[in-house]
């Protein structure tokens, strides 16, 4: 029996493809579709497009246009595809293909096309499973710089403690800043089959471009010119940015360096002289916690199946240590500037206790540091001499 | 040059910048098939038919009109040139001279005294074959007015500008009429270029054929069969190949035939274009 089609009024300049194509899409390779509709210019656009597509066309004379027999020439462009994984991230594959390129997970990819050139396609240097819930929480807990702080609270300090502020803020921006760019290089490396890591690390660009700005503000609250920034401090942000090994570098990055500054940021939040101060320190501790808790999760599912990795990541502290060991370490200005703020006063007395304050901020940063290491397998020795051989920068 | 016979040469004419993604993407299949070859491309048909027959290259990529005259080339020589393959999307042509929906023209008889657009004066598509089916229809070139859009002269209308220029200017009132390729109406009715229901066709003609891949005197005899063998082998469900054959609007090479140029062999001589030995006749033609 021969299959019908009435296009009635739809022409080829009107989507009459598409209902064809259905059609046709329903039939064996070769078996007829007599084809009718009113459109003036049907038999000429259907006889070029049966063409076009390697559809066999016959005219006809009478109450249809035309037959057309499907060609599955069409169908082979799909010969060779492959499904690239699948939708839900417990379906990423150990290392999809380059040429998947940035076809969505799940999608049915045609087979061929150009090399991508994502070198970061391996699941164990990437992956974790924390990777959706982590990126949902960020996704969830987005502030706006604007709107989340009160900018309006008059800000009124006497203006040596004003500076140490400032002086605090400056430190901070230029950290941001090392933490936005150390991800932003890695995000075009990912393989996009690892979706959910590539949206947290792109959210995690986004919380630092926010923190750098809050910072920045708050700095610049009073004055156009902001604090010092030291030679060492840009040295040791410049290790951090040197270092081309995705594990290496979040493990230098978000376990030491923003490991360290969850204390840096609980410290301000409860020593800063103001409320704006405490405040975006606050907001953005809680996206800290978060980076942090993300690069503990992929290396622990990294060591999990690469134990060795563990050396390497010694060895990483270690260079670190050794190219920055000539150095000064945190900039005298900030480091009085964090006792000044913890003083809360210039009377000798609170001058030293804040002081302490500081020094217990160290303690409390490298025991942080020694409970993350030993997290990750290091035993306890070891992770306490690797903890004290982190940079005096905290980042 | 000459062409060394170890190595194929093959001529193409560079349309487009794609040609040379088409070309260079050919060459290294043919080289990882064992068929070692190179291409030369030229800036328009005339100058290709010319280094085929002289043996500069082996094998052309030949329009339908540089089909016609090579082979009416090689007969005055008394030498032959043979067809190997074609494109399947190239069998089977029709062109159209569309007129807008509200026009009182109904027929080719009612074109007489008005404005015909064409495309460049050497595409068979737009200008030749449809001019030659109007003289077919009873009406000489005396009867109506050709404004020729003479957009890439030389490549036989391969670019298509000069049929978007004669639909357009139909479209904006400057002429009555436009010829075009069948598949170029539909492309323009869907890309907009010509609006839903705006135009209405009132003149088809028979079916023609289209490019022919086309060896030349010089060719050695294995290397062509290699050639061609390689074309026919190449599958669309072949991903290496398949963006090539895209590229160069096919889904499977055919053998040549050569059934399909009556209409241009006679609308060449009936306008004037090529004489019967494949001398360029029309004054007004310059690549």
């Amino acid at each position: 029996m021969q299959t019908t089609i009435d296009l009635e009024g739809a022409g080829f300049d009107r989507g009459a493809h598409i209902l064809l194509q259905r059609a046709l899409r329903a039939l064996p390779a070769g078996a007829p579709l007599a084809v009718t509709g009113s459109d003036p210019a049907l038999k000429v656009h259907l006889a070029a497009w049966c063409r076009q597509r390697g559809h066999a066309f016959e005219p006809s004379e009478g109450p249809h246009v035309a037959i057309v027999r499907r060609t599955d020439l069409e169908g082979a462009r799909w010969a060779g595809a492959e499904r690239a994984g699948g939708f839900a991230a417990t379906n990423v594959v150990p290392r999809p293909s380059s040429t998947w390129g940035l076809a969505a997970r799940g999608a049915l990819v045609e087979a061929g096309g150009p090399e991508s050139g994502f070198d970061l396609d391996e699941k164990t240097q990437v992956w974790t499973d924390l990777a959706p819930r982590l990126y949902a929480q960020a996704a969830a807990s987005q502030w706006d710089p604007a709107s989340s702080v009160d900018w309006q609270v008059p800000v009124t300090l006497p203006p040596d403690v004003e500076a140490a502020v400032v002086q605090v803020m400056t430190y901070l921006v230029e950290n941001e800043q090392a933490a936005l760019a150390v991800p932003a290089r890695f995000l075009g490396r990912i393989h996009p089959h690892f979706r959910e890591v590539v949206q947290f690390l792109a959210v995690q660009v986004a919380d630092e471009a926010r923190h750098a700005e809050v910072f920045a503000r708050r700095g610049g609250l009073h004055g156009d010119e902001l604090g010092t920034s030291s030679v060492a401090g840009r040295a040791s942000l410049a290790t951090l940015l040197a270092e081309p090994d995705f594990a290496l570098a979040s493990f230098l990055l978000s376990v030491m360096g923003e490991g360290t500054f969850l204390n840096l940021l609980t410290f301000l939040e409860k020593y800063a002289p103001d409320p704006l101060t405490r405040e975006i320190t606050r907001l953005a501790r809680l996206d800290e916690t978060r980076h942090v808790a993300f690069a503990m999760g992929h290396l622990e599912y990294q060591l999990g199946l690469q134990p060795d990795l563990r050396d390497r990541l010694r060895s990483a502290v270690e260079r670190r240590y050794e190219t920055l060991k000539t150095t000064a370490g945190l900039g005298e200005d900030v480091f009085d500037a964090l006792v000044v703020m913890a003083a809360g006063s210039w009377e000798p007395d609170a001058i030293a206790r804040g002081f302490d304050a500081v020094n217990t901020l160290q303690s409390e940063m490298a025991e942080g540091r020694e409970r993350r290491l030993a997290r990750l397998g290091f035993p306890a020795s070891e992770a306490a001499s690797l903890s004290a051989l982190h940079t005096r920068n905290f980042m | 040059m000459s062409a060394d016979a170890e190595t194929l040469v093959i001529g193409a004419v560079a349309y487009d910048p794609k040609v040379v993604t088409i070309w260079e993407g050919f060459r290294v299949w043919f080289r990882d098939h064992g068929l070692p070859s190179t291409y030369l491309l030229y800036a328009n048909y005339e100058q290709q038919v010319e280094d085929l027959l002289a043996g500069h290259i082996h094998v052309a990529w030949n329009s339908p009109l540089a089909w016609v005259r090579a082979r009416r080339l090689a007969a005055a020589k008394g030498i032959s040139v043979q067809p190997l393959v074609m494109r399947d999307s190239d069998c089977d042509l029709t062109s159209v001279i569309a007129v807008r929906s509200d026009s009182s023209i109904q027929s080719a008889a009612d074109l007489r005294g008005k404005v015909i657009g064409t495309g460049a004066l050497d595409s068979p598509q737009a200008t030749l074959i449809p001019l030659a089916h109007l003289r077919g229809a009873g009406l000489s070139t005396r009867d109506f007015e050709v404004r020729r859009f003479d957009i890439g002269v030389g490549l036989h209308g391969d670019h298509i500008g000069g049929e978007r220029e004669a639909a357009r200017a139909l479209m904006s009132g400057q002429t009555d009429a436009a010829s075009m390729l069948d598949a170029n109406h539909l492309a323009f009715s869907r890309d907009g270029t010509l609006p839903a229901g705006s135009t209405r066709i009132v003149v088809q003609t028979p079916r023609y054929d289209h490019c022919m891949m086309t060896a030349g005197p010089s060719a050695p005899p294995a290397l062509v069969r290699r050639l061609t063998d390689l074309l026919l082998s190449m599958s669309y469900a072949d991903p290496e190949v398949r963006p090539l054959l895209d590229l160069e609007g096919l889904k499977a090479w055919l053998p040549g035939r050569t059934t399909g140029y009556g209409q241009l062999e006679s609308a060449t001589d009936l306008l004037g274009f090529y004489d019967k030995v494949g001398n360029v006749l029309a004054d007004d033609y310059r690549p």
